[in-house]
């Protein structure tokens, strides 16, 4: 699998994560490592295979429309790194 | 006491042989006097500690006490404390006071256990030296230039230690299994929604199981009784009915049969290791049980299907670390993005960016079906060469890892064959069977872990066989030196 520094840069963009001009080779021969490594994958035909989502494949469980949770906001709010009268503060978004 | 098991210190405390503090104030005496060398510690709890044994007293002392009432233990720092940090080895978590308990935690709580501290791991569960830990790297009692393992490392170094006297782990795929068997320990990573996952801070969800570290089958036992159970806050619990563990424990191995793959001896196994367990699967011989060669065909193709499943779930659950609502956030971002790019970057170690940019890689369209739908197709044909095998067998054995705990420093900077050496261990999570890892002997004077696995919710199972093979040897009864 050949990758190439623009395909990190656009993953990495993907991702939200910056990464350091200085870095990218290392991200770039890392990744590229493990496509390789998973590459075997192709020696097996599973054209008639369907995927396996869960173990046991056991589809979700339904329960009553009724509410559980109970408002906790000023609690969870406590570790938020920035709140101003109940909401998360971030940098100006519109203009 | 630090000696004795939990099933021993349990009548200790209700024959008021000592207290539940003077338990607990020894050993956090003992967590400081050894933390420096080992790390594996990352938080110390001896003020709620003392207060819960304090309390755990009270109930002994009126007749209201359970099996586990007033014994300590260590939480991997992966399972969320109500008010303590929770920091799942990383910076991102590192101001982190979790809001609430994990299930694991409320249950063991409930049952009266006493939380000594937080155990040291791999960033977010990903690795399997217990190295990419923010708070540096866990050593291994066996040998302090060793890696104890991981992810799970914190936990396995401080039960071989001595310095808890059981702890909780997480599996995903060894995380549990592999640091028991580096650091001659027991290890139990349950069927897959048998612990609840709710409070545990997601790695990849379809993989993820919590489970105990413990010195042997009986307290595993003990403890998987207290830990097990149905969750209606876990998507994927399991609705089964728990059954008690302990009840199993002694009953004869005759009739036994045990397959060994024929994929899983040879190879790049190390001679020494596959000699302990060729003398673990005599053992149980001896002791009833007859032994077939079967075939797991696909074995090979376990550790490409695990790590493109693996990643791209990760990927996912990692996209939650935003520096908005919680963990880090980098200082004066000049716009949204910015704050988004900037704190994940400063938050999240290589490794883990190296697996959430893979995992994100291979989720991106025109991506998804070449890697991660392909991945899932293994998967059934992993699942499935198991659930064939286990129609002519009981159980299936191993080994947990393909060699002795390696030094430190040995794969920090070749992630790939740090994941090569997941081969025994990752199979069983794609299929969601339970499996423990049992100390069986020794290479190189460093411990061997046997892997036993069994069929879905056969967790009962396993345990009567690991504590007869306990019960038959004493592997489980070393102690690395400076620590006995």
């Amino acid at each position: 699998m050949s990758l190439n520094k623009s395909d990190i840069d656009k993953i990495a963009w993907l991702a939200r994560l910056s990464i350091s001009e200085e870095d990218t080779p290392n991200y770039l021969h890392d990744v590229s490592n493990i496509l390789d490594l998973v590459e075997t994958m192709n020696t097996v035909d599973t054209e008639n295979i369907e995927p396996l989502a869960h173990p046991l494949e056991i589809t979700a469980r339904l329960r009553e429309d009724k509410v559980t949770e109970t408002d906790q906001r000023e609690h969870f709010q406590k570790i938020a790194p920035a709140v101003d009268n109940g909401h998360y503060l971030v940098p100006k978004v519109i203009e | 006491m630090h000696k004795k098991t939990i099933k021993e210190l349990s009548s200790a405390l209700q024959n008021k042989e000592f207290s539940s503090e003077e338990l607990v104030s020894f050993y956090l005496h003992r967590c400081e006097l050894h933390n420096a060398d080992l790390n594996c510690f990352i938080s110390l709890m001896p003020e709620t500690a003392i207060k819960q044994a304090k309390s755990a007293d009270k109930k002994i002392q009126n007749g209201n006490a359970t099996p586990l009432t007033g014994i300590p233990l260590a939480h991997k720092d992966i399972f969320c404390t109500n008010g303590t940090k929770t920091t799942c080895g990383s910076k991102m978590l590192d101001n982190f006071i979790a809001p609430y308990d994990a299930t694991v935690v409320t249950r063991l709580n409930k049952a009266g256990m006493v939380t000594l501290g937080k155990t040291n791991m791999d960033e977010f569960a990903m690795g399997s030296t217990s190295e990419t830990s923010f708070y540096g790297a866990v050593k291994n009692p066996w040998d302090i230039d060793r890696v104890p393992g991981g992810s799970s490392g914190g936990s396995a170094a401080a039960v071989a230690a001595k310095l808890a006297p059981v702890a909780t782990g997480t599996d995903t795929g060894g995380s549990i299994r592999q640091p028991a068997s580096l650091c001659g320990i027991t290890g139990l990573k349950p069927t897959y929604g048998r612990v609840s996952r709710y409070g545990m801070i997601a790695y990849a969800s379809s993989l993820d199981q919590g489970g105990p570290i413990t010195q042997t089958a009986e307290d595993a036992a003990i403890m998987l009784n207290a830990m097990a159970g149905f969750d209606e806050r876990d998507s994927t619990s399991a609705e089964k009915a728990v059954e008690d563990y302990t009840k199993n424990l002694n009953e004869s191995l005759d009739g036994l049969t045990i397959g060994l793959p024929k994929q899983y001896f040879g190879g790049q196994l190390d001679a020494s290791i596959e000699s302990v367990i060729q003398a673990g699967v005599k053992e149980l011989e001896n002791l009833g049980a007859h032994v077939k060669e079967i075939e797991l065909p696909n074995s090979e193709l376990s550790i490409p299907a695990y790590y493109v499943i693996a990643l791209a779930e990760c990927s996912s659950n990692l996209a939650r670390f935003d520096g908005v609502r919680f963990g880090h956030r980098c200082d004066d971002p000049k716009d949204l993005t910015d704050l988004y790019l900037r704190s994940r970057a400063e938050g999240f170690g290589k490794e883990v960016k190296r697996r959430i940019i893979t995992g994100t890689y291979v989720l991106s369209a025109g991506y998804y079906d070449a890697y991660y739908l392909k991945a899932q197709k293994l998967r059934r044909l992993i699942r499935d060469d198991f659930r064939k095998a286990l129609e002519d067998v009981d159980v299936i054995i191993g080994p947990t890892a393909p060699q002795v705990a390696f030094k430190l420093n040995e794969f920090i900077d070749d992630p790939i064959s740090m994941y090569l050496s997941d081969i025994y261990t990752v199979s069983v999570n794609l299929a969601g069977l339970p499996a423990i890892s049992v100390p069986a002997g020794f290479a190189n004077e460093l411990p061997v872990g046997m892997q036993i696995i069994g069929n879905y919710f056969a967790e009962s199972r396993l345990l009567n066989i690991a504590h007869r093979f306990q019960q038959a040897t004493d592997w489980h009864q070393r102690s690395p030196e400076g620590f006995e």
